[in-house]
């Protein structure tokens, strides 16, 4: 039990306190001030500045990078209806379907096995392979004239010619989502499988002696268990998936405002054609959208539970 | 163990088997097909309909490929190593006193400063990829080393402080006050005492830096310029308008992403814990 300090002294107290760790937490801080809140600030101030076609900076510009003559949210000829479609259906499908699939492997994967031990080093390749490496592999295979997929796919019979599945911006999406999961299951699956280590064996067999069959097993007794590591990796997933450019612009060969783009490869596109003020203004849009999810996470997983 | 009590029944060893047959195909084509692309002639990769195998290895694109022009690789590997390090090494040298103190004192602000960790880990280079580009634009040359080396400690650093104060916490507490009470400093008995006993979170750290940073591709591609790029950036250039070095391509691509795999294995088994932020045990 500690004794009762004077307010005035407690104060002190714990000013000399948070002093004394400034020294020793003083670098983080400068880093995350310097390169994450600094540029967040940047895109801001950017959004409201108007540039010319070099990239010179001219002035302030109101809200005209949002929704003037070019602004990112009424610039013409992009197919906004397929961009927002095409975020939702990107965001939405891979993180389920990744999850799902994850699901089942993680369960196969915790089975004793021989071969186990290097099977789960395979299922580790995509991550460690950086997504561009991954991502040029797809692109080459299923090229329609060189590709050696569309060699496989014409030699089962799945094809009857090959078909140039990067020249066509709908078929280079569904390609980008399929790629998408495929490098987002490592990361998920192997947080499941942490997840299912957590259930101890002893409840398992007490279920099992209550005369519950696998499946009831598995839903009513793993599955909620596994609720924590299915939130935290599927909000991670969002704001990976949400944020993947890539994918997207390396498959696809077309150029300009087609009907492939999510909001992501949009700010690019916009960076590129309009300058860093458009794509500022739409940056902000995914921003705003990255930090609700945060908000989400924190809420859902409680991640600083932990360390109290 | 396995057999008993009829819950923990051993799988059938054929299905079983047949399964990990299917996801061992599933998770290594890609990367089997990239080796493979890597041995071909530029006559043999450009053919239509392509072949399977090529008539015999040309492992000599492996040497002929950093005399090509256009995209140097050279510079590229240059480029990715220098990156990696730097930002491999900052990470260490500011995340590892942070996390020490975190784990060891209790002080007004603790809990703000972890959640301000938490939020970094949290957001990614490609959404503020932007404001990166104006905060660096001016930084031109060699400086652009600087900038990569800078975003990507930033956004790392939150993995490794994280993971970091996990392992300086499992380690008992009357340790260090011992350490102190034979008159070393704070600052000795972090480097003597604690540090050689989280020794495996330092390397999971570094080495989880290290393959992010590696890999890292919006930040490196909005700052690239033409002499000067990563080989995530300067990879896919291999493909011109025109010209398409796909056999070159591949071989750069497994040079690149050797070293990776093999440092990936290696933290394998501590790769959740600091990802998930301890939501997952």
């Amino acid at each position: 039990m500690s004794l009762p300090v004077a307010p005035g002294r407690a104060r002190s107290r714990r000013r000399k306190e948070a002093l004394a760790a400034l020294p020793w937490l003083a670098p983080t801080l400068l880093l995350i001030a310097g390169v994450v809140i600094y540029p967040a600030y940047l895109m801001f101030w950017t959004a409201f500045q108007k540039y010319n076609s070099y990239g010179i900076l001219q002035g302030p510009a109101g809200w005209s990078n949002f929704f003037g003559k070019g602004g990112a949210f009424t610039f013409p000829t992009v197919p906004w209806t397929s961009v927002w479609t095409n975020t939702v259906i990107w965001v939405v499908v891979v993180v389920i379907m990744t999850l799902a699939l994850s699901l089942l492997l993680a369960q196969f994967l915790s089975k004793d096995f021989p071969g186990r031990k290097a099977l789960r080093l395979l299922v580790l390749l995509p991550w460690a392979c950086s997504v561009v490496l991954t991502t040029t592999v797809f692109r080459y295979g299923l090229q329609g004239d060189v590709g050696i997929f569309n060699r496989f796919l014409v030699d089962t019979g799945i094809l009857n010619v090959p078909y140039g599945f990067t020249k066509d911006p709908t078929a280079a999406f569904w390609v980008a989502v399929f790629v998408a999961i495929y490098v987002s299951l490592p990361f998920t699956t192997y947080t499941i499988l942490a997840g299912l280590q957590s259930v101890p064996n002893d409840i398992l067999e007490a279920a099992h002696v209550d005369g519950a069959n696998a499946v009831q097993r598995y839903w009513q007794v793993v599955f909620p268990m596994l609720r924590p590591a299915i939130a935290a990796a599927t909000l991670i997933n969002i704001i990976n998936v949400f944020n993947s450019l890539p994918i997207l612009t390396i498959l696809n060969d077309n150029g300009g405002y087609h009907t492939g783009h999510t909001t992501t490869t949009l700010i690019f596109q916009f960076k590129a054609q309009l300058g860093p003020g458009v794509a500022s203004a739409l940056s902000i849009a995914n921003f705003l959208f990255c930090l609700v999810v945060v908000a989400f996470y924190f809420w859902i997983v409680k991640p600083t539970k932990e360390v109290q | 163990m396995a057999t008993k009590g009829g819950v923990f029944r051993k799988p059938n060893p054929w299905t079983t088997a047949i399964v990990a047959v299917i996801v061992a195909v599933f998770f290594s084509f890609p990367y089997v097909v990239m080796v493979i692309s890597s041995l071909k002639t530029r006559a043999e990769i450009t053919q239509q309909p392509p072949d399977y195998l090529p008539t015999s290895p040309q492992w000599v694109n492996y040497l002929d490929v950093w005399g090509y022009q256009a995209v140097d690789p050279g510079q590229a590997l240059l480029s990715s190593i220098v990156v990696a390090l730097g930002a491999t090494l900052l990470v260490l040298l500011v995340a590892t006193p942070a996390s020490y103190y975190v784990a060891r004192y209790r002080f007004p602000g603790r809990m703000a400063f972890l959640l301000l960790v938490l939020i970094t880990q949290m957001l990614q280079p490609t959404v503020l990829a932007i404001g990166l580009y104006v905060e660096f634009v001016q930084w031109k040359g060699y400086l652009v080393w600087l900038a990569l080396i800078l975003i990507n400690a930033a956004f790392n650093l939150s993995f490794a402080v994280w993971i970091m104060q996990s392992f300086f916490a499992s380690v008992p507490k009357e340790i260090d006050e011992a350490a102190m009470l034979d008159g070393l400093g704070r600052l000795q008995t972090m480097f003597k005492v604690s540090l050689p006993l989280v020794w495996p979170g330092i390397v999971t750290a570094i080495i989880f830096v290290f393959v992010n940073t590696w890999n890292e591709y919006a930040a490196a591609f909005v700052l690239r310029n033409d002499k000067l790029q990563t080989l995530p950036v300067a990879i896919p250039s291999f493909l011109g308008q025109y010209v398409k070095e796909w056999h070159f391509m591949f071989a750069t691509a497994v040079v690149a992403m050797i070293p990776v795999i093999i440092l990936f294995s290696m933290i394998e088994k501590r790769l959740i814990g600091g990802l998930t932020a301890g939501a997952v045990k």
